[in-house]
């Protein structure tokens, strides 16, 4: 009950926006902050009250949808999930209050959509259920078309198809995978969505699910899928031009949380439902045994590359992001409790970082309306704040001992050694890379002399601060006291675990 | 179970003959209204779809537990198959006499044979869906397409509606004649017009080693041109595009719908009653040309679709495509694919109809069809906007509008038959088909109006949201509601099917 109230609290939020007058736009963005603070809340109840010594999913319900097809309304947590909501739900508020200023025109339906999509991104953390899952999926592409599409910058027509394009070719390969699986699940009549219960038939002796070739060819279904939404070299290409053209606040949750949808779903579906593929992609011989661990290397190496070839700021984010996606692909295709849990920490950090450097990005952009690299200079002395929070957020995302980011890269690399050395041992080259454009870029921007065009720069304000702040929090104290996080997952780790090996 | 005779068939007959009485009383009485512009013809013509929507359900109450009956000595048969379409096709009727009442390129013209004819068309799409014998079958088909001819034609004024009506006859004549030619290869081989018993002659004939398999598949192929020719299916699509540019919007919503559903209705039960039997498959095996042409029909329509800059003419596409989606259900030989066209038939009715809803309204406003007039719409009419988007959302697939579950239920359908290339092919298109739909949301929402040309704010009447309400409603909400899954279900368990 809890849980589907906090889904579904920012639909009726939406429905509460469409009503109010357009005029009164104070009004709007108050009742929009509302709705997204009490998922918020309701977020952090079930963090405390989460059962962490318990393996297995939590405050689960299960409700017949379309009964003609078996389709529940089922929805649970685990630790893996409950870590996401809660990120999703914090970023909620924060990116109200981020386009609380910038959004010009048509604030009412900016909120509305935003709205729309928290529903939909929560749902999806939350669902049990293969076709709710999928629901839940889509649901984000829509207003996130109309997002960039109305509200972003001069090139956001093109962004915003391409987005939805790539986005939909992946979810129609993995519609296919989805109904295959559900097709194989039993007899006319005694088939399932059911997540839970499909583990359990792929983990069955004999089942049509655990046939080897099946679990490859579904894996590779929902593995396309999900990797457009990492995104997964070579399906990246869309990234950098939405996050460019996107307003901040929906870079922010393009890269907080629509990310972190491939990578849940590489973990909730791909691993647990189907080992053996996960095996075949991930065991270390044969033809495929690398390809896995193969593409998180590319993403990092490539990633942090281009990343460094950037003069556009909010770029280099973004190729950054497809970076440290890549330790996520590589902590996974190890398959061990280090990798996995390197794996979701960084999820986790990941969102709360890349939040941070949009939301920095977007404070620059606002007072200088570009966000060419070269263009600043010595801006150290003139906004000192802002250069501290920037510093922060740098460190955390080169990985910086002490801060949240290394923790999850470090961990994701241990258990990656493990398996994959050389590998292991190159995609290394990311993080000396990483170090390099963050520095070079805190230099450009930073240090030297001030360009004179921004003598007048104001400081980062109150409001912008009220937005950095939890995260810049959240990244010292996971740096530190990282079990914080780790104790949510541990249990949902070793079950995942347990299934990987059992094979 | 014996077929009725005549005489006692006309008591299940009643729909049909109130469908006629319907349209002589719109034509007398028409000419007795003075005034031209008035909609009193409109309104008692619904009323008399209105009465045999009740007619409809009240002769499917006398089946009682029987499945079917065959009435006029085998000629036509009343079945939950039948009733669906019938019930399907007064909704599309009706939707489209209230969008010619709103239509303003259909104002001068609203005369009483315009409503005369579409209450004719509705009967000859009635026995579409009922008949289960060749002769029916053709004359079935010919009321429709005459009526039809004459009213896309109906714009006397506009040469391009003209030009769409000959198009139409052209095109027409040749795909009945060659399906007439097939018909009497039928006939003459099985001696019989019966579907049923044509079923079981071709059987023994084929067992027998009587007759050719070609000739068969000859046949069937020639039948398959005036039921494509119906459903514009590649390759007999190419009067489609120009016909729904040049009718009348309403006519064209109506086309694109209720002339397509009967087609699938026509085409369902001919093959399922006619050439299902598994010893036809073995020696005909029909399917796999089937599959072909479905998999060609959604591609072209989708491809063609992509560069026009005229909306009725891309919706005319995008129905093409559609009717491409709706086969892959036929070529299965289960009853799934068939309760998965039926499903989406009835989605396909709403979304449709919904978007051609509002290029009426665009059209009465703009006086243009073109994707330029739909520029800045989200902030001229954003209730009108909004229910576009969702109209053509659903259109391409995308949850949680009833479209997806229509297009899920086909391909899951398609795939458990093993159909891997099929479904592929048609996962593609949807994606190939947002790019289209997504041009005219995007020129609603991203792109700004001109400013001398368009009007800053539009009112609609409380009206156009009612109407526009009932399109959008059940776009909105089929997907979720189980009753729909099961309606579709049951109508297709009358049909032999092994």
């Amino acid at each position: 009950m809890l849980l589907s109230l906090m889904i579904f609290i920012p639909l009726l939020g939406m429905i509460a926006v469409l009503l109010l007058p357009r005029e009164s736009e104070e009004l709007v963005k108050r009742v929009t902050l509302l709705f997204t603070l009490i998922p918020l809340a309701l977020a952090v109840a079930l963090f405390i009250s989460y059962d962490r010594s318990a393996a297995g999913t939590q405050y689960v319900v299960n409700i017949p949808w379309i009964q003609a097809f078996n389709i529940q309304y089922h929805i649970g947590i685990d630790g893996l999930s409950v870590t996401l909501l809660l990120l999703t739900a914090l970023l909620g508020p924060i990116c109200v209050i981020a386009s609380w200023r910038n959004i010009e025109k048509g604030i009412k339906a900016y909120m509305a959509l935003f709205l729309l999509l928290e529903t939909g991104m929560l749902g999806f953390f939350a669902a049990l259920d293969l076709f709710l899952f999928y629901v839940f999926f889509e649901l984000t592409l829509l207003p996130m078309y109309f997002l960039i599409g109305v509200w972003g910058g001069p090139r956001r027509e093109y962004a915003a198809i391409k987005f939805f394009l790539y986005t939909l070719f992946g979810s129609v390969l993995m519609l296919v995978a989805m109904i295959a699986v559900y097709l194989n699940s039993g007899a006319p009549g005694a088939r399932t969505f059911d997540i839970p219960t499909l583990i359990t038939l792929a983990a069955t002796e004999g089942h049509a699910l655990n046939n080897l070739n099946f679990q490859i060819w579904a894996f590779l279904g929902f593995f396309i899928g999900f990797a457009v939404k990492v995104p997964i070299f070579p399906f990246h290409t869309w990234l950098p031009d939405a996050h460019v053209e996107a307003p901040t606040a929906i870079s922010v949750i393009l890269a907080g949380i629509l990310l972190k949808m491939g990578t849940y779903g590489l973990v909730r579906v791909n691993m647990a439902m189907f080992p053996q593929g996960m095996d075949f992609f991930c065991n270390g011989t044969g033809t495929w045994g690398n390809s896995l661990a193969l593409l998180g290397f590319i993403n990092i190496v490539y990633g942090s590359f281009c990343a460094l070839a950037q003069t556009d700021f909010k770029k280099l984010v973004a190729y950054s992001s497809i970076g440290h996606m890549g330790f996520v692909i590589l902590g996974l295709a190890a398959r061990n409790t280090e990798g996995i849990t390197g794996a979701i920490l960084q999820m986790f950090n990941h969102g709360v970082i890349s939040g941070m450097l949009f939301l920095l990005v977007g404070v620059l952009y606002d007072r200088a309306h570009h966000r060419e690299i070269n263009g600043f200079g010595g801006l150290g002395a003139k906004m000192p704040v802002y250069t501290g929070i920037t510093t922060l957020a740098f460190m955390a995302s080169l990985g910086l001992p002490g801060l949240s980011g290394f923790v999850g890269e470090a961990l994701s690399l241990l258990g990656a050694y493990d398996k994959f050395k050389m590998l292991t041992i190159l995609s290394t080259i990311g993080i000396v890379v990483g170090a390099a454009y963050f520095l070079w870029t805190l230099q450009r921007v930073f240090l030297g002399t001030l360009n004179p065009k921004y003598e007048a720069l104001p400081e980062i304000n109150g409001r912008e601060i009220l937005t950095l702040a939890p995260l810049g929090i959240l990244t010292i104290v996971l740096g530190i006291w990282p079990n914080f996080a780790i104790d949510m997952f541990r249990e949902s780790v070793t079950n995942l675990v347990n299934v990987l090996q059992a094979i | 179970m014996q077929p009725l005779s005549n005489i006692e068939s006309l008591l299940y007959f009643t729909p049909e003959l109130l469908l006629v009485v319907s349209a002589i009383v719109v034509i007398l009485v028409d000419l007795g209204v003075k005034n031209r512009e008035s909609s009193t013809v409109a309104y008692l013509s619904l009323a008399g779809i209105g009465c045999v929507f009740a007619a409809v359900l009240l002769t499917h109450g006398q089946l009682g537990d029987r499945t079917s009956i065959s009435l006029f000595l085998g000629m036509i048969r009343l079945d939950a198959f039948s009733t669906f379409f019938k019930v399907l096709l007064l909704l599309a009727t009706t939707a489209t006499i209230l969008f010619s009442i709103r239509s303003a390129e259909l104002d001068a013209q609203l005369k009483g044979e315009y409503h005369a004819l579409l209450l004719a068309i509705t009967l000859g799409m009635f026995l579409m869906a009922s008949s289960t014998n060749l002769l029916m079958i053709f004359i079935s088909l010919e009321t429709v397409s005459l009526t039809s001819y004459i009213l896309a034609g109906f714009l006397t004024h506009n040469p391009r509606s003209s030009e769409a009506a000959f198009k139409y006859i052209t095109y027409g004549a040749v795909a009945s004649g060659t399906m007439l030619f097939g018909l009497s290869f039928l006939f003459g081989m099985t001696g019989t017009g019966d579907l049923g018993q044509i079923s079981t002659k071709l059987t023994e004939l084929l067992a027998a080693g009587e007759v050719f398999p070609l000739t068969v598949l000859i046949a069937i192929i020639f039948v398959l041109a005036g039921v494509g020719y119906k459903i514009a299916s590649v390759p007999f699509h190419m009067w489609s595009p120009d016909v729904y540019e040049g009718a009348p919007i309403p006519i064209t919503a109506f086309l694109s719908v209720a002339s397509k559903s009967a087609g699938f209705a026509l085409f369902i039960r001919f093959f399922y009653s006619g050439f299902s039997s598994s010893e036809v498959m073995q020696s005909v095996d029909w399917t796999l040309m089937l599959a072909i042409v479905s998999a060609l029909t959604m591609t072209v329509g989708n491809l063609a679709a992509l560069p026009q800059q005229n909306v009725k003419r891309l919706l005319a596409y995008s129905s093409i495509a559609h009717g491409g989606y709706l086969l892959m259900g036929g070529v299965l030989l289960t009853s799934e694919g068939i309760g998965a066209i039926l499903f989406y038939l009835v989605v396909y009715l709403f979304m449709n109809l919904g978007a051609f809803y509002v290029v009426v309204l665009i059209a009465n406003e703009e006086g243009s069809e073109m994707i330029e007039g739909y520029r800045g719409l989200a902030s001229r009419a954003p209730l009108v906007a909004g229910a576009m988007a969702i109209f053509l959302f659903s259109l391409t697939g995308i949850p949680p509008f009833a479209g997806f579950f229509g297009k899920w239920l086909l391909f899951a359908a398609v795939l458990e038959q093993g159909y891997y290339w099929l479904a592929f092919v048609g996962l593609l298109n949807s994606v190939v088909s947002l790019y289209y739909y997504a041009r005219i949301v995007k020129a609603m929402y991203f792109e700004a109006a001109d400013e001398e040309t368009t009007s800053t704010s539009t009112a609609f009447s409380a009206g156009t949201f009612a109407l526009l309400s009932v399109f959008v409603i059940p776009t909105i909400l089929i997907g979720f509601i189980n009753i729909f899954y099961t309606f579709s279900n049951i109508s297709v368990s009358v049909l032999p099917i092994q």
